[in-house]
């Protein structure tokens, strides 16, 4: 071998070290985030975590009322924006198809899918937490809800473009009218890929702590009136893990255990409906 | 096969039900509700954008009205004065997402690369999934782990021994100064870039796909090693995708709250150590909302908030244009 192949190896071999050692470097990092998730959390695992409610600093409880509330607010927020992101969708991908205003709703819906959650708080503040005059689980999800319109809509349009347009042609050749193809035609063959959209857009707002800070705050005691202050999870866990009490931040790693399995599954499960709806098509 | 058959099938599927359709759906009204009520959302998605403008303008008037422009490059932020400046807040976000960004991108190309050019074939499909997942962990769990485990640590075997080793080193003494405690800028920039990471390098990923197998195999076929074929032929095709992910990742560390709340040590002063503590726009948001009693304390608050929208709207718009152009 020549110098100059030896030396073009050579610089194949280090780079292929280098790239091997920084995936390993961060894996570590992700593991160890991870592995102290796990450990924390299973610490503090105990079955009151779901019947008690969030105690007082020093006694111990667990996070029934968090848990509710967090359901309540992502429960009403997914149906605000399911029907919002779905009929959006649907105006991108069949009404809308090629023209100037659809292109511009795709790029501000990307540009929706990226902005700080934090954004949607202060919005969400301005416009309902602010004229009602106080926090409330209605403003939480409100706030939520436009965090996950976004991903809905990109879903359904990227789910409703894989239906193949000879299906739609069928039954126009039946005579069905525009809005009953889209219903019975596009929607019923995208309906999988549609799903995942949902449940993506819940696995993205469980976690989401900073819009909620400034609409639905937390609340210490059980609470399912949406009309006040709720407890949730997120806001739960950032509280809690701010204070020296070692039983509330026992309670704080137990919540983001919690929350991030979820999150985990729902992220999986969606995974497992993408992957059979893309081999529909 | 698959195809063909589910294709049928779901033909027969929309036969079926055309054997007894509910009559008032394929009523002209029902098709023109339905036509308007998917318009009406679509323009929804604008309505959202510019209400955030909107309702963060009038937010911030008071504090627009009585500090002006100057707002942006005053450095008092000071409630018991009333006298408020963005320009610390301003200056903990730039240098925090400096930080993360220089430390997430490198790391972020080597572990797309390995994902999609030098990991066995079994393995790039799970570590794909893999990184994927972790971009989904909800950011306040990496601000906890920040505060409880990584803050120590870096102060014990990072930031002691660098202020020490730079203690008499002119202008680096300045920059790495301080008592070693572990939570500051420095700090909330790496646990940024450790949190951004994964979403960058799934960006990534699926941009260096988009690199046609013809190009890469005739690279491999003049003899280019996997580097060569890396530096040559996937980097100078994908220069735009790559640098939209990294736009992408920036917007995301610009904005992040949680991680950066937890850790940044929540002072609102300019200082030229990045191990002091500081304070980003997100993290001054969110750690003083609550106690801002007076209306122009809050009212500046929404006004970092409407900073915080034009900065972020300019660099995920500059983003989008950038992966557009690729993927379409």
């Amino acid at each position: 071998m020549n110098a100059v192949v030896r030396r073009r190896h050579f610089a194949n071999l280090v780079s292929r070290m280098l790239i091997l050692a920084a995936t390993l470097f961060v894996l570590a990092f992700l593991v160890w985030i991870c592995g102290v998730l796990l450990y924390e959390g299973f610490s503090a695992f105990k079955p009151t975590l779901f019947t008690e409610m969030t105690p007082p600093p020093g006694e111990s409880g667990g996070l029934a009322n968090a848990i509710v509330g967090s359901l309540m607010l992502v429960g009403v927020a997914m149906l605000v924006s399911t029907p919002i992101g779905l009929l959006a969708g649907t105006y991108l991908n069949e009404y809308g198809k090629g023209t100037w205003l659809a292109s511009v709703v795709r790029f501000v819906n990307d540009v929706l899918l990226a902005k700080p959650s934090i954004l949607a708080g202060l919005f969400v503040y301005e416009i309902i937490v602010a004229p009602m005059g106080g926090f409330s689980g209605w403003a939480g999800s409100a706030a939520l809800a436009i965090i996950a319109i976004p991903v809905v809509v990109r879903t359904t349009e990227d789910m409703m473009n894989l239906v193949p347009n000879s299906m739609r042609e069928a039954a126009y050749a039946l005579g069905a009218s525009r809005s009953r193809v889209i219903l019975s035609v596009s929607y019923r063959a995208a309906r999988v890929g549609i799903t995942t959209g949902v449940i993506l857009a819940v696995a993205r707002i469980s976690g989401e702590t900073a819009p909620l800070l400034f609409t639905s705050l937390n609340n210490q005691f059980w609470s399912t009136d949406m009309s006040h202050s709720i407890a949730n999870l997120p806001v739960m866990i950032f509280q809690f893990a701010m204070n020296p009490y070692p039983d509330w931040q026992a309670l704080a790693w137990a919540g983001a255990l919690l929350i991030t399995l979820t999150i985990l599954v729902l992220s999986i499960i969606s995974r497992v409906f993408l992957r059979s709806a893309n081999s529909q098509h | 096969m698959t195809l063909v058959n589910n294709r049928t099938k779901a033909h027969a599927e929309t036969a079926g039900e055309f054997q007894r359709p509910p009559r008032f759906l394929n009523g002209e009204a029902f098709n023109k509700t339905f036509k308007w009520l998917s318009i009406g959302a679509a323009l929804f998605i604008l309505m959202i954008l510019g209400g955030f403008f909107v309702s963060l303008t009038i937010g911030a008037w008071p504090a627009l009205k009585q500090f002006g422009i100057g707002f942006i490059w005053t450095s008092a932020w000071n409630p018991v004065t009333e006298k408020f400046g963005a320009l610390p807040a301003i200056a903990g976000t730039l240098i925090t997402s400096a930080i993360a960004i220089i430390i997430a991108v490198p790391l972020a190309f080597a572990i797309a690369v390995y994902i999609t050019q030098l990991a066995p074939k079994w393995l790039r499909h799970p570590l794909g999934i893999a990184i994927e997942l972790l971009a989904a962990i909800p950011s306040i769990i990496y601000g906890m782990w920040g505060l409880f485990y990584f803050a120590p640590m870096f102060a014990d075997y990072v930031q002691g021994p660098i202020i020490n080793l730079f203690e008499n080193v002119p202008i680096l003494s300045t920059i790495f100064q301080g008592p070693a405690i572990g939570i500051g800028m420095a700090t909330a920039g790496i646990v940024l870039a450790i949190m951004i990471l994964p979403f960058i390098a799934s960006v990534m990923r699926d941009v260096i796909d988009t690199v046609p197998k013809r190009l890469k195999e005739s690279g491999f076929a003049i003899g280019a090693t996997d580097w060569e074929v890396t530096k040559a032929i996937i980097i100078p095709h994908c220069r735009t995708g790559l640098a939209g992910s990294i736009f992408l990742g920036l917007g995301r560390a610009l904005g992040e709250t949680m991680a950066v709340t937890f850790i940044i040590g929540n002072a609102n002063r300019i200082t030229a150590s990045i191990f002091a503590p500081g304070n980003t726009i997100a993290s001054t948001i969110a750690n003083e909302f609550q106690e801002a009693y007076t209306e122009i304390h809050s009212s500046s608050l929404m006004a970092l908030g409407l900073l915080l929208f034009i900065i972020t709207f300019i660099v995920l718009a500059i983003a989008r244009m950038m992966l557009n152009r690729i993927s379409t």
